[in-house]
């Protein structure tokens, strides 16, 4: 096992720049996901760790070693592919002794430790099946096997359940933790979807059109979240978002929105703010239904049994709120949505940095 | 028994005929007429003929009697059909083995990113392209006696004294129109085995730099094995044109000197057509049969599917 260094690295193509100087520390042992929207250069990233990618300036390191120019074979690392990227003609025991036997280890030792990370797994029965007999949870699990072989100092993973359907991805998402938690490898975990980041990593990652928009814990992005893209990228339904000026000064501030609605803000509003422009974010799960709340008219009623989602107008903004509670609504039924002052957020409304 | 009676009733009115036609079975052996005829008079009747020929003593202008094998109890004897034998597997082995040699060199080197890659690409099909026979002339050029561009060459840079006689000796010769053969089948091999390289996915090579694969162990590994079905296709086409091939042989040499370069098709042609022994040319062509069975036997095993390629849908 073996820390991660990533400093200031950038990457090329030609001459569009689409990482821009990314600085990453990864401790050893520690489960990160890269997160963001597709192409904002999470998966590149992750292939110039694995060495796959050529870095174009700046450095990485895997433990003590710069790897800038190592090649992949000697980075110690092992990567789990998208598209699983299994031989079709070996079988489960063949493609997880691949990189064994091209370092021609011993018979004995192969077979020995194929069979420990096919116990892992659940693979024993499947050892002597093709990648094509196998349905796409297996498939994942063999390339899992195929890293685990190798008994590598760094797992990549390159969105590895997209290719499943959702009952499963939130079976081998939960299979993946467990197995981090057994072998205590660091895992660098590229995926677009902030769920399985907040539920899997220790640490995340979020990127943006090629730059780092905030690294930290997963509930600590969740709760500080540091500017606007990330308030809005981690969270599900996303925050809601009313442009808007600060009014009232130290104590009572208050955010008036462009339709003239009062919400409020919570002892943490900047000082001396009075009148300046800032972006109002407030979690869908921190509204409550109280007389005191701001007036807004249902749009849309979306039960989903554990808890209901409701769209409602809000001076011409939409705005979603979720309860735990089962309430009757109807839709065209008049509310009164009273966020929670202390978990509000503010934005600067030209730089989405958080106030 | 109302309703039995109104049962039949309602099959009754149908005629045979309109059974009959809407019969999906039947239905499909209507559809597969045309093919079916095309092929029993275009492949069928020939071949059958032929070997009907070759148990005949037939000569042009004069219908033959069945004389059962004496045609090939005769070939058996005789040393000129023999060395076409000879020729033809010659030719058929180390053009092909050449051509699969190049063929797959080339299509590793188009497989790559390089510059002008379609143009290069379309450059080499160009053999391909150009009609058999004129390739063939553009040969008998290069390699005629006098006039050969390569003797020329060879004497202008001082390695050589004299011309080469290329098409007038007989290993010069069978090296000569195996030269051409390759020059001419190459661009088949390489363009198909190139589609089939295009096939497998550039993740799978990357998985195996990964594991440490050298770019040896990558064809080794991942390149061959996952190529052999296409391997077993095109060698099998390549085989059966080479081992029948005519116009090229017939063109340059025709099947001199001292028929050192007579396949079995330019030496059944000659006696069937030119010396107008039908049936023993006939036999010569039905001989070839066994030959050409094989590879194809060879190409149904090469074909099955292996057994990485069994099991559940790509879903």
């Amino acid at each position: 096992m073996a820390s991660v260094g990533i400093h200031d690295v950038r990457k090329s193509f030609g001459p569009v720049e689409i990482i821009h100087g990314v600085d990453i520390s990864i401790e050893d042992g520690e489960f990160v996901i890269l997160v963001g929207p597709s192409g904002c250069g999470k998966s590149t990233l992750l292939r110039m760790i694995a060495g796959l990618e050529k870095i174009t300036s700046g450095e990485i390191s895997i433990g003590e070693r710069v790897v800038n120019q190592m090649p992949p074979k000697e980075r110690d690392i092992a990567m789990v592919f998208q598209n699983y990227a299994l031989y079709p003609h070996m079988t489960v025991s063949e493609n997880m002794a691949f990189s064994l036997r091209l370092r021609r280890t011993e018979n004995s030792i192969v077979t020995e430790r194929v069979h420990i990370a096919a116990e892992i797994l659940g693979l024993m029965p499947l050892l002597d099946r093709y990648p094509r007999q196998l349905s796409g949870g297996q498939r994942q699990r063999v390339a899992m096997g195929r890293a685990i072989v190798r008994d590598p100092q760094v797992f990549l993973f390159d969105e590895p359940l997209s290719n499943l359907d959702a009952k499963l991805r939130v079976q081998m998402r939960t299979e993946i933790k467990e197995l981090h938690q057994r072998l205590r490898t660091t895992t660098v975990y590229v995926t677009h979807d902030q769920i399985e980041a907040m539920t899997m990593a220790d640490k995340i990652v979020v990127m943006h059109d090629g730059i780092v928009e905030q690294i930290g814990a997963p509930l600590e992005l969740y709760d500080n979240p540091a500017n606007r893209f990330v308030a809005g990228f981690i969270g599900s339904p996303a925050m809601n978002f009313m442009s808007g000026h600060i009014t009232g000064a130290n104590g009572s501030a208050s955010l008036r929105t462009e339709g003239g609605i009062d919400l409020p803000l919570g002892a943490g509003a900047p000082a001396a703010s009075d009148g300046r422009p800032a972006v109002y974010g407030v979690r869908p799960e921190h509204f409550i239904l109280s007389d005191q709340g701001a007036e807004a008219s249902v749009v849309v009623v979306e039960p989903t049994g554990s808890e209901i989602q409701v769209v409602a107008d809000m001076g011409g903004d939409h705005v979603v709120a979720v309860f735990r509670e089962r309430h009757d609504l109807k839709p065209g039924q008049k509310i009164h949505l009273q966020p929670n002052p202390e978990l509000v957020h503010l934005f600067d409304s030209d730089n989405g940095q958080r106030l | 028994m109302l309703d039995a009676a109104a049962r039949q009733n309602a099959v009754a009115p149908v005629s045979f005929w309109t059974r009959l036609n809407e019969n999906r079975n039947v239905l499909g052996l209507w559809f597969m007429l045309p093919a079916a005829a095309f092929l029993l008079l275009f492949l069928a009747y020939p071949l059958g003929l032929g070997i009907w020929l070759s148990l005949t003593d037939a000569r042009i202008g004069r219908a033959g009697e069945f004389i059962g094998v004496e045609n090939f109890v005769w070939l058996w004897g005789d040393s000129v059909f023999w060395l076409s034998v000879f020729n033809t597997l010659l030719y058929t082995i180390v053009a092909s083995v050449i051509k699969f040699a190049i063929g797959l060199y080339l299509a590793l080197l188009l497989n790559n990113n390089i510059a002008f890659k379609a143009f290069i690409r379309a450059i080499v099909l160009l053999p391909f392209i150009v009609p058999t026979v004129l390739s063939a002339i553009a040969f008998w050029w290069i390699f005629d006696s006098q006039f050969s561009i390569i003797s020329w060459a060879l004497i202008e840079l001082g390695i050589i004294e004299q011309n080469i006689d290329f098409l007038g000796t007989p290993n010069n010769a069978r090296a000569s129109v195996i030269f051409a053969n390759i020059w001419r089948g190459v661009p088949f091999v390489a363009i198909t085995l190139l589609a089939g390289l295009q096939t497998v996915p550039q993740s799978l090579y990357e998985a195996a730099t990964i594991d440490g694969a050298s770019k040896w162990a990558m064809f080794r590994h991942i390149t061959y094995p996952l190529l052999t079905p296409i391997i077993a296709v095109v060698m099998t086409f390549s085989v059966l044109f080479t081992f029948t091939d005519f116009q090229l042989i017939y063109a340059m040499t025709r099947g001199g000197p001292v028929n050192a370069t007579h396949l079995m098709a330019t030496l059944s042609y000659q006696r069937a057509i030119l010396g107008g022994n039908l049936g023993e040319g006939a036999a010569i062509s039905t001989a070839m049969i066994p030959f050409l069975l094989s590879a194809i036997m060879f190409s149904w095993f090469g074909l099955q599917r292996r057994k990485w390629q069994q099991g559940e849908s790509d879903d």
